[in-house]
C-alpha cells in the first residue's frame, strides 16, 4: 500500500481532509509532528509521499511559513533531499507551497510568495489552467504525472493572505522554458488571468503553482483537498477534479 | 544593548492601504510608508546577527534590510510598538526559533515605523496608527521591561459598620446593596474580614455576566408574576416539548443535539460587545477565541466544525464630529473586527460559514459582536463529571495580568473614561496556543473526567463551577505566568485567553502531560478537588480564599426587578409593512419601484457582504456545502473519522446553520420575527424543520431601566409563543445586558436587539439547494401567503415548512430563498444576480407577475406587495410542476413567473432592468462604503 507521511505541527489546519484525499485514493496515511521528524528524520523514508498541507503553521510568525520552513532547512533538508533523489514525490498545498519555496526544496531561493496585492485574506473559486506537460530534462517531454486526465480548465478554491508568486523576470522565463509552471490562474475563456479576482492574489505571470525540474516536487496555492467531493462546489459540480491530482499522485507510486 | 534590523518590502501595499484609511477620515496625505523593526537583545557576533537577518527575517526575494546598533526612533518616522506586558505573538515566536537554531538572545521586540507625508500628523497617529491601549508612540531606545517583583501580603476588606456601596464602587465589583449585605452577614457568621479576593470572587460569580441575575429574577406587578423569567419562557418551551433528540440544553457550556447513531452536535453563541467597542480587532478576536473553547469545553470537548459572527454597528458613512468622545468610528470598528475574527478563525481551522452584518445609528457607541461555534462530538462524550481526588489541571496559554476585571466590567455601561480606566480589561488573542490547545485536547478526551473553559473571571469561575457539588483546593503559585509581579488577586481572576482547566483521575496525569507536551503547550497541576464543599485557594501556604462552594454558587440573592410598559419606541419600525430593508420607509418615497429596488440593493443592510465573507475561510476541513453568499443558511457536512470510508460516503448527513434577527420596534413581534426568520433560513437550503433547535442572544440595555424590563419580558414571551408552535427548543443562549454608554449629558442605549440561532439536520447533503437561479424554463413559485399586519405563526405555517421540507428533499426544487429584507422584490433579484455568470449555466433573469401571489389582503398590489417583508415565504424554482403542486396540497402557493434565458429581471408592468446592472450596485455597495 502506497504510504503518505502528512507532517503537521502547530498551525497546520488541512490535514484532516488532505488525509482524507489521499485516502480515497487507496493510500494508507500518517500524520506526523514536526517533534516526531526533528527526534528522526530517518522515519520519513517509511513512506513514498511526503505532504505539507494548509494551514498557517507558527501562526505564519514572521511571514507566512517561515518558521517551518527554518526547522526544515536546518534539521531535515539531507534527509527530504535523499528522499527526493528516492524518485518519491513531495506536495505542498498553499502554506505547504510556502514551506517548499522558502526551504528552498522549489525555485532556489529566487521565488517567493508574498501578501495579496488587495491586502487581504481571501476565500474565492478560481480557474485553473493546467499544463499537461513537463520537460524531463532530456529536451523529450513527459507528461506531468500531477495532472494526468484533468481538463485542461479547473476550478478549485483559493484561500489565503500571502499567495503573491513573485520572482525576476528572468526565472520566471526559465520556469517556462522548463514547463515548470504546473498551473496558471485563468479567465473563464481560459486567457492567462492578468487581473483580480481571476488572478486572486496578483501572482506574477498568473502562477499559480510550480513544480520542480523532475516534476515530482508540486507546489500549488489552490487546494485539491477541498474538492474531493462533489457537493463541495459551490455548484455543485461533476467531477471533483481536485480527487484526481490525490489518484495521479498514488497511481503514479503504484506504478513505480 | 540592541541589534535593530529594518526591513521594507519591495511593495508598498500596506503603506497604501493606510493612505486609504487616512483619506476616510478626511485627511489628505501624499504618500505613506512602512517598515518592520526587530530589536533583538542580547550578546550577539556579528556573523550571527547576519544569519538572523538574511535567514530567518527576511525574504530576499522581496524585502531588503539595514542592520544596526539600536538608537531609538528615526526622525521624521512614528514608531509604534506594543505596551510593555501585551503579549506579541510574533515578538514570541522570533524569539523562540533564533534560540532554536542555537544563538543565545534575551528577547526579541517589534516596532512597526511610519512615514506619513501630509498634514495633521496627530490626528492620524490616535485614529488610525495605534490604539493605546495596547501601544504606544517609540519616543527613545526601547528597553526590556523589568516586572517588578511581588511581596506577598494578604489584604483583608473592612466590611462591618462600613458603607458597603462605597466598597462595591471602589473595588469595581458592580454589586448592589442587597447583595453586599447577604456576602457581609456570611462573614459575620464565619467572624472575620474577608480578604480582597474572596469579594472579587463574589464580584465575578455573581455578575450579571457570569450568573444572568436578571433573568433568573423575580417580576412581581400587575401585568406579570413572574419566578424566573428563563425557566418561564424560554428553557419552559424546550421542557414541554421534550425532544428526545434534545441532549443537553442549558446546563453545559453548549447546547448539544444528536445528529446520528454515534455524534451529537453542539452550538453555542456569545457576545463580546464591551471589549470590542474598546478595541475591535483584539475583541472580536478574543471573543471568537472564547466562544472556541465554550465548544471545547462542551461535554468532555467537542471538535470545533464551523464558526458563525453576526456584527451591528453605526452607520458608516457617520460623520467624525458626530461621534461621542471616546467612542471609535464605525469603519474602524468593522474593520478591525472583521480583521479580528477572521484572523483568529483562519488561524485555528475553523470555517466561518453564516452571519450577518448590519448598521443602524444606534449601535455607534456600542458595537454588537456576536460570535458563534458549531462542534461535534461522539455521543458517549458527552456526559462529564468531576470525582472526588481529581487533580485541577490547568492547560494552554501562560496567566498575566491581561483582562483583569472582565466580567465585571461587561455587567456595568461604559463612559467615556472606560478607556483608561479598564485598560487593563482588554485582551489581545493568540490563535496558535488555542490550536495547540484544541488538538492536544482532542486526543486526550478519554483520559480526564471533566473539563470547562476559563472565560469571564478566568480560572476562579472555571474551578469553582467544577467544584459544584464538592469541594477544591487550588496552590495559585504553581499557575505558571507569562511574567513576574502577579498578586495572588491578579492570578485568581486573570482573564488571560486561551486557558482551560481540566478534572484529571491521578493514574493518568503522565500520559496527559505528555500529550500537551508534544504538542507545545502547557499542562500544569495546580490542585485537587476534594471533600467537603470549600473552595480553598492558597498562595504559598497562605490561606487567601476559604468559601463555602454552594454560597458562592447559589446564595447570590433573587434580583426583584421592575417593569414598566414603555410609553413609546423611537428609531425602529412598527410592523414589517410600512418600513422594508432594516428601517427604509416606504411611505415616503417615490412610488417608483425600479428605483426603490435599485435603493434598497444599494442599502448596506441588504447589499452583498461579499467584502466581509471572502475574508473568512468558509471551506477549510471540507465540510462546505452551501456556502455564505449563495445560500440562506450554511450546509456543512463535517468530515468524520474517515478510517470507514464506506460510512464516509454513505453516510451524506449535514449540519444547517442559519440565523435570524429582526429590526421590528415592538419586542414581541421582534422575537416571533426572529426565530421565524432562523427556521425558514434553515428550511430554505433543506433542512429538516423537525429537527431544529434554537439558540438566543440578547444584547440590551440596563434592566434597571424598568421599560427595557418589560420589553426584555414581552421578548421572551415571544420567544416561546412562536418556538411552542414550530416544536423547536432552546438549547442555549446568552444575554448581554447593560450595552450603554455615558457621556457627559446623556445615556446612549443600544437598541434591544436580539440574534436567534437554528441548528437543524439535513438527511442527505446532495438534495441542499442555493438560491442561485439554475436552468431557463423552470417555474417560479411563491410559498406561504403575504400579510399586512404581525401575526403569530399556526400550525399551518409550521406545514408551510414540512411541505417544502418534503419538496426539497425529493429533488424538484432547484433553488429556494427565504424572503426577508426587501421583499419578493429584493428576493428576487437576490436570485438573478447570483447565478454567477462564470457558472455553469451563465447568466439568467426572471419574468414576474405579482397577480398570482398569495395574500390575506387581496387588494394589496404594486409596490407594497412587491417589497414588504412579512414572514414564512419562499420563493422557489421548481422543476417539476405537477409534483410541486401536488405535494404542496392545502399550501398557499402561487406561480408568478419563470426563469428566462435572457439576463433581464421583468416585473410585468412594473419595469425591466438588466441583471448586470442590479449585480453592479448589489455587489459593490458596501464595498465602496468600508474600502
Amino acid at each position: 500500500m502506497v504510504k503518505v507521511l502528512i507532517l503537521r505541527t502547530a498551525g497546520t489546519n488541512c490535514d484532516e481532509e488532505t488525509k482524507a484525499g489521499f485516502e480515497l485514493a487507496g493510500a494508507s496515511v500518517d500524520k506526523i509532528h514536526i517533534k516526531q521528524v526533528l527526534k528522526n528524520p530517518q522515519i520519513i523514508h517509511r513512506y513514498q509521499i511526503f505532504c505539507l498541507p494548509g494551514g498557517f503553521t507558527y501562526g505564519d510568525d514572521i511571514s507566512s511559513a517561515k518558521i517551518l520552513a527554518l526547522e526544515i532547512k536546518h534539521w531535515v533538508i539531507e534527509e527530504l533531499q535523499r528522499f527526493k533523489d528516492d524518485g518519491k514525490l513531495i506536495l505542498g498545498i498553499c502554506n505547504g507551497f510556502q514551506v517548499l519555496v522558502k526551504s528552498d526544496f522549489l525555485g532556489g531561493f529566487k521565488v517567493s510568495l508574498v501578501e495579496n496585492t488587495s491586502g487581504k485574506f481571501e476565500d474565492r473559486w478560481i480557474h485553473l489552467k493546467i499544463n499537461p506537460e513537463l520537460d524531463s530534462g532530456q529536451k523529450s517531454k513527459i507528461k506531468n504525472i500531477w495532472t494526468k486526465d484533468l481538463p485542461e480548465v479547473i476550478s478549485l478554491p483559493v484561500a489565503h493572505a500571502e499567495g503573491r508568486f513573485v520572482t525576476p523576470e528572468k526565472v520566471l522565463k526559465e520556469l517556462k522554458t522548463n514547463n515548470q509552471i504546473v498551473f496558471h490562474y485563468v479567465d473563464k475563456k481560459g486567457n492567462p488571468a492578468l487581473h483580480y479576482p481571476e488572478n486572486p492574489n496578483g501572482s506574477l505571470g498568473s502562477v499559480a503553482g510550480i513544480c520542480d525540474e523532475t516534476g515530482r516536487i508540486l507546489g500549488l496555492m489552490p487546494h485539491p483537498e477541498r474538492y474531493i467531493f462533489s457537493h463541495q462546489h459551490p455548484e455543485h459540480r461533476e467531477p471533483a477534479v481536485g480527487m484526481q491530482i490525490f489518484k495521479n499522485a498514488v497511481e503514479f507510486i503504484v506504478k513505480g | 544593548m540592541a541589534i535593530r534590523i529594518e526591513i521594507t518590502k519591495k511593495d508598498n501595499i500596506e503603506g497604501d492601504r493606510i493612505k486609504k484609511a487616512i483619506k476616510d477620515i478626511g485627511i489628505k496625505v501624499k504618500n505613506v510608508f512602512t517598515k518592520d523593526v526587530y530589536l533583538i537583545f542580547g550578546n550577539l557576533t556579528e556573523k550571527e546577527i547576519r544569519i538572523i537577518a538574511e535567514e530567518i527575517l527576511v525574504d530576499k526575494v522581496w524585502e531588503d534590510y539595514t542592520i544596526e546598533e539600536d538608537k531609538g526612533p528615526e526622525e521624521g518616522w512614528i514608531e509604534i510598538a506594543y505596551n510593555p506586558g501585551v503579549l506579541d505573538p510574533v515578538a514570541k515566536s522570533t524569539e523562540n526559533i533564533i534560540k532554536e537554531v542555537g544563538m543565545d538572545i534575551k528577547a526579541v521586540k517589534r516596532i512597526k515605523k511610519y512615514k506619513i507625508e501630509g498634514e495633521n500628523i496627530e490626528q492620524v497617529k490616535q485614529r488610525i496608527l495605534y490604539n493605546k491601549l495596547i501601544q504606544h508612540q517609540v519616543v527613545k531606545k526601547e528597553g526590556l521591561a523589568v516586572p517588578p517583583k511581588y511581596n506577598f501580603k494578604p489584604i483583608y476588606v473592612p466590611i462591618f459598620n462600613t458603607d458597603l456601596i462605597t466598597i462595591s464602587k471602589q473595588m469595581s465589583l458592580f454589586l448592589n446593596e442587597e447583595e453586599m449585605v447577604k456576602i457581609r452577614d456570611y462573614f459575620k457568621e464565619i467572624n472575620r474580614n474577608p480578604t480582597d479576593v474572596e469579594l472579587e470572587t463574589f464580584g465575578i460569580l455573581w455578575s450579571e455576566h457570569c450568573s444572568h441575575k436578571t433573568f433568573k429574577g423575580e417580576i412581581q406587578n400587575s401585568e406579570f408574576r413572574i419566578q424566573n423569567l428563563l425557566k418561564s419562557t424560554i428553557m419552559k418551551v424546550t421542557e414541554e416539548l421534550n425532544k428526545p433528540w434534545v441532549i443537553s440544553a442549558f446546563s453545559d457550556n453548549a447546547g448539544i443535539i444528536e445528529f446520528d447513531e454515534d455524534y451529537a452536535v453542539c452550538f453555542k453563541v456569545e457576545t463580546h460587545n464591551h471589549p470590542s467597542a474598546l478595541e475591535p480587532y483584539g475583541g472580536a478576536a478574543t471573543g471568537i477565541g472564547g466562544v472556541i473553547r465554550d465548544i471545547l469545553g462542551c461535554g468532555k470537548g467537542a471538535k470545533p466544525i464551523a464558526n458563525t459572527d453576526t456584527f451591528l454597528f453605526g452607520n458608516l458613512d457617520m460623520a467624525y464630529e458626530g461621534l461621542p468622545e471616546g467612542v471609535l468610528h464605525p469603519k474602524r470598528i468593522m474593520k478591525g473586527v472583521v480583521n479580528g475574527v477572521a484572523d483568529y478563525g483562519n488561524r485555528m481551522g475553523i470555517p466561518t460559514v453564516n452571519g450577518g452584518v448590519f448598521f443602524n445609528e444606534g449601535y455607534t457607541a456600542n458595537p454588537i459582536i456576536y460570535c458563534g461555534c458549531v462542534g461535534i462530538i461522539p455521543k458517549k462524550l458527552c456526559k462529564k463529571k468531576v470525582e472526588i481526588g481529581d487533580l485541577v489541571v490547568l492547560i494552554g496559554g501562560r496567566t498575566g495580568r491581561d483582562g483583569i476585571h472582565g466580567a465585571t466590567f461587561a455587567s456595568g455601561e461604559m463612559t467615556g473614561e472606560t478607556h483608561t480606566q479598564f485598560g487593563s480589561a482588554v485582551q489581545i488573542g493568540d490563535p496558535i496556543t488555542e490550536k495547540r490547545m484544541m488538538d492536544a485536547l482532542l486526543q486526550a478526551r478519554e483520559l480526564y473526567n471533566s473539563v470547562t473553559d476559563c472565560g469571564a473571571g478566568g480560572i476562579s469561575t472555571a474551578i469553582s463551577e467544577l467544584a459544584k457539588d464538592i469541594g477544591v483546593i487550588v496552590e495559585l503559585e504553581k499557575v505558571p505566568l507569562k511574567y513576574e509581579g502577579l498578586s495572588y488577586r491578579e492570578i485568581w481572576i486573570s482573564e488571560s485567553q486561551e486557558r482551560m482547566v481540566l478534572s484529571v483521575p491521578e493514574e493518568n496525569i503522565k500520559k496527559i502531560k505528555e500529550i500537551f507536551f508534544n504538542e507545545g503547550v502547557d499542562a500544569t497541576v495546580i490542585g485537587e478537588f476534594i471533600k467537603g464543599k470549600k473552595i480553598i485557594v492558597k498562595y504559598r501556604n497562605n490561606t487567601v480564599v476559604e468559601l463555602n462552594t454552594e454560597f458562592v454558587l447559589e446564595g447570590m440573592p433573587t434580583r426583584k426587578l421592575k417593569v414598566k410598559r414603555p410609553r413609546q419606541r423611537s428609531g425602529c419600525p412598527e410592523s414589517k409593512v410600512n418600513e422594508v430593508g432594516a428601517g427604509f420607509s416606504l411611505r415616503n418615497i417615490e412610488q417608483n419601484p425600479l428605483s426603490v429596488l435599485k435603493t434598497l440593493l444599494s442599502a448596506p443592510n441588504i447589499a452583498s457582504k461579499e467584502w466581509v465573507v471572502r475574508q473568512y475561510d468558509h471551506e477549510v476541513q471540507g465540510g462546505s456545502v452551501i456556502k455564505p453568499l449563495l445560500g440562506d443558511a450554511a450546509v456543512v457536512r463535517p468530515l468524520l473519522q474517515i478510517s470507514n470510508l464506506k460510512s464516509q460516503i454513505s453516510n451524506r448527513k449535514g449540519i444547517v446553520i442559519g440565523s435570524g434577527i429582526s429590526r421590528l420596534k415592538d419586542p414581541y413581534w421582534m422575537a416571533v420575527s426572529a426565530v421565524d426568520e432562523a427556521i425558514r433560513n434553515v428550511v430554505a437550503v433543506g433542512g429538516d424543520p423537525d429537527r431544529i433547535a434554537l439558540l438566543d442572544n440578547f444584547s440590551w440595555g440596563s434592566p434597571e431601566d424598568p421599560e427595557k424590563m418589560h420589553d426584555l419580558v414581552m421578548a421572551s414571551k415571544g420567544l416561546y409563543d412562536t418556538a411552542k408552535v414550530y416544536e423547536t427548543p432552546f438549547i442555549s443562549g446568552k444575554d448581554s445586558l447593560y450595552n450603554e454608554f455615558k457621556t457627559e449629558n446623556r445615556t446612549l442605549s443600544v437598541p434591544p436587539t436580539l440574534l436567534i440561532s437554528a441548528i437543524g439536520l439535513i438527511p442527505d447533503v446532495e438534495k441542499a439547494v442555493s438560491y442561485s437561479l439554475k436552468s431557463k424554463g423552470n417555474s417560479i413559485y411563491m410559498v406561504g401567503e403575504t400579510y399586512t399586519k404581525n401575526r403569530l405563526p399556526t400550525t399551518k405555517d409550521r406545514k408551510i415548512f414540512f411541505s417544502l421540507h418534503r419538496a426539497i428533499n425529493e429533488g424538484i426544487i432547484s433553488a429556494c430563498h427565504d424572503i426577508s429584507e426587501g421583499g419578493i422584490g429584493v428576493g428576487i433579484a437576490e436570485m438573478c444576480i447570483t447565478c454567477l455568470p462564470t457558472g455553469k449555466n451563465g447568466n439568467l433573469g426572471a419574468r414576474i407577475n405579482l397577480d398570482n401571489i398569495p395574500s390575506s389582503t387581496p387588494q394589496f398590489c404594486g409596490v407594497d406587495l412587491l417589497f414588504l417583508e412579512s414572514d414564512t415565504r419562499f420563493l422557489v424554482e421548481v422543476k417539476d410542476e405537477t409534483r410541486f403542486k401536488e405535494i404542496m396540497e392545502g399550501i398557499p402557493i402561487g406561480r408568478i413567473g419563470e426563469v428566462t434565458e435572457e439576463p433581464i429581471l421583468d416585473i410585468e408592468n412594473m419595469f425591466k432592468v438588466s441583471i448586470k446592472e442590479v449585480r453592479y450596485i448589489y455587489e459593490n455597495s458596501l464595498k465602496k462604503l468600508i474600502e
